[in-house]
């Protein structure tokens, strides 16, 4: 079973969390995410122009920029991850334009290199899978897609159609951190994506508190926060690991405990 | 009669993709409204009511047809080829950029969207959809870079008095291409009543077919002036290129005239050879940005790199894929002129013809007279006059070292 797969097998529903690569001291980061208890790492590339972002990683990734972080340096992150953590799930979260830079192929190998398990690409839409798709999945990183409140009945198969790792539910439309969607509409809508698909389902965008994770956690198999985490790294800057080991583990505690398998 | 499989004009294909590049490189969420979008305007397109309403318009809202101008006396100064133009800065708000908008409103009213957003840099295509938003009674936001805001503050406040909201973008470098991420930003948000007005020929598909469809007007009435007027074609046409929808407007009916060339020229801001330009063909390279695959100003890792000129209308790191096919291609030719030649052209042709023109078309201005002098007096050069230069006098005389 591959690392991804084992961590949506545990006994309980998956914690996913995200900050941004080369924002603050990004190896502690994801290490206090790890220590206080999450099961997939999201690590987000930043990117000049990310239009899917709101305040919060818009100005991680302008942080990140700023300190000259690269693709390299990027890959360096993971590599270490990899070697400190070798049974954690690593996955990157971005753009095409860094994504495909060099050629998809290249991305891919790389990816596999570095012990990445998936990828995320926002506005990559099934619609234009060839320009990392197969690549991908030709090296064993899992392309993970998005689905959203207007992927509709019609349009669903084609999201799942090449699509693993996880399915990401984007439970509102709009950016990141910004507004939480009505718990009914989360419930409604993996019920709709359980019952299509044998991939697990991962629910993001405007989950901020435990609270809010362990409704989401009672029917979905996992939950990502990102932007609250991203926000005690511009808080706290280098001494964010304390601060961001502590609210994960509130939320790992509220994730796990809501529902058993 | 050319072969429909060997036309130029035949693209994209029914993914969007213009040769390798196009597409739709979208958020999910968007995704969905794209393909509704596309939907709609195949049937619009088929619709005889609509292309009817959109020429009504075009004709006694717009004042279309504009003028095809032979350019006397900036042919004598230049001598060598006759220079003729096609006048769009003589539209209603003084710029091509209002033919797209008026086919867009439709369009959104056709589709049943109650609210209007749009990117603007210069502030042309700001005003262009202020505008239609007042006729139509449509609210409107407009996403505009902080620095540009400040740049060009007689159009904030045109779009203000047209009734828009003008809101200051300062994420990022705080220019076009921040405006146009705020925008699908607010796109993504709303969904359900919005519609995003695109001002030039990129962004996810459908939109660079739909915004080079609604310009061509450009081109056929240009086509069809030459030849009762002459009764010949021109032997090269010539248009500035930021995003390049006027460009595209006038070149693309023609693009199957085997005889007919075509310049496109970039603007090289302080110079080709370092970084501070905005010629995303000349000294960019291939990639991803704003739903769009084509041409950008990048460095090696792919992060988007801010381009200059002294025209904010052209300053955006990106170009429309269609342009990069042509590029790629060999259709179309594509140069670059410099502030300096711009700002020359922009006086001579003040001086020669009695037109203001803006900072956009005269970069095609500086192209035209580098080439003219090179032909002969029985050719004939058509440049796109796409906009008149009320907007840029505070900037020229800046440059110019003029206090207003």
């Amino acid at each position: 079973m591959n690392r991804l797969a084992a961590a949506f097998a545990k006994p309980h529903p998956a914690l996913v969390c995200f900050v941004t690569a080369g924002d603050g001291d990004t190896a502690a980061n994801l290490d206090a995410l790890v220590a206080g208890g999450a099961d997939v790492i999201e690590l987000g590339m930043p990117f000049t122009d990310p239009m899917a972002d709101g305040p919060a990683i818009q100005e991680a990734n302008i942080r990140s920029l700023a300190k000259g972080t690269t693709t390299a340096d990027i890959f360096a992150i993971a590599t270490g991850f990899r070697a400190r953590h070798p049974d954690v799930p690593l996955v990157l979260m971005g753009y095409a334009n860094p994504m495909v830079r060099r050629g998809p192929q290249w991305f891919a190998d790389q990816c596999n290199a570095a012990g990445v398990d998936g990828v995320i690409c926002v506005d990559i839409p099934p619609e234009e899978d060839d320009a990392l798709g197969p690549q991908l999945r030709a090296a064993g990183v899992a392309p993970i897609r998005l689905a959203t409140p207007t992927t509709d009945a019609k349009r669903l198969p084609a999201v799942l159609q090449g699509s693993g790792g996880f399915v990401y539910y984007v439970s509102v439309a709009g950016i990141t951190g910004l507004q939480q969607a009505a718990q009914a509409s989360i419930d409604e809508a993996v019920a709709r994506l359980k019952s299509a698909t044998d991939l697990p389902i991962a629910v993001g965008f405007g989950v901020r508190t435990p609270d809010q994770a362990s409704a989401i956690a009672r029917v979905a198999d996992g939950v990502v926060v990102g932007s609250a985490l991203v926000e005690l790294v511009a808080k706290h800057g280098e001494d964010a690991p304390l601060a961001l080991r502590t609210l994960t583990a509130a939320l790992a505690d509220a994730v796990h405990a809501a529902r058993k398998d | 009669m050319t072969d429909l499989k060997n036309s130029f004009r035949n693209q994209p294909d029914e993914r969007g993709h213009f040769g390798d590049y196009g597409g739709r490189y979208v958020a999910e969420t968007l995704m969905p409204l794209v393909l509704d979008l596309e939907r709609e305007y195949r049937t619009a397109q088929a619709d005889p009511a609509f292309q009817a309403q959109f020429d009504d318009l075009l004709e006694h809202y717009v004042g279309r047809p504009s003028p095809l101008y032979f350019a006397e006396r900036l042919t004598e100064a230049l001598g060598g080829a006759q220079v003729w133009f096609k006048r769009d800065e003589l539209n209603h708000t003084g710029a091509h950029k209002i033919n797209n908008c008026i086919g867009q409103i439709l369009l959104a009213m056709r589709m049943g969207k109650t609210r209007i957003i749009a990117e603007t840099g210069a502030g042309q295509h700001g005003v262009a959809t202020a505008t239609v938003c007042a006729r139509f009674g449509l609210p409107c936001v407009i996403y505009m870079g902080a620095e540009d805001v400040k740049r060009q503050s007689p159009n904030v406040f045109r779009m203000k008095l047209l009734g828009a909201q003008v809101v200051p973008v300062t994420s990022g470098a705080a220019t076009l291409k921040d405006a146009m991420n705020e925008g699908l930003r607010d796109w993504v948000a709303n969904v359900h009543d919005t519609f995003y007005i695109i001002g030039t020929a990129a962004g996810p598909h459908p939109y660079p077919e739909m915004v080079r469809d609604f310009q061509s007007v450009i081109g056929r009435e240009a086509r069809a002036q030459m030849l009762s007027r002459i009764n010949r074609l021109p032997d090269i046409l010539v248009a500035a290129i930021g995003g390049g929808s006027n460009a595209l407007g006038l070149f693309h009916p023609f693009l199957d005239d085997p005889a007919v060339k075509m310049l496109g020229v970039e603007a090289a801001g302080y110079g080709l050879d370092g970084d501070q330009h905005a010629a995303s063909l000349l000294g960019g390279f291939p990639g991803v940005l704003h739903g769009n695959k084509t041409y950008l100003l990048q460095d090696d890792d792919g992060q988007i790199t801010e381009g200059h000129s002294i025209s904010a209308g052209l300053d955006y790191p990106g170009i429309g894929p269609e342009h990069a096919w042509l590029k790629d291609m060999g259709r179309v030719e594509y140069t670059a002129v410099t502030d300096e030649e711009a700002l020359d052209a922009f006086q001579l042709l003040c001086r020669t013809e009695g037109i203001i023109p803006a900072l956009e078309p005269a970069h095609a201005i500086a192209a035209v007279a580098k080439i003219a002098k090179d032909m002969p007096s029985d050719s004939i050069i058509l440049a796109n006059l796409c906009g008149r230069g009320d907007k840029d006098i505070f900037t020229v005389a800046e440059r110019l070292g003029v206090e207003l």
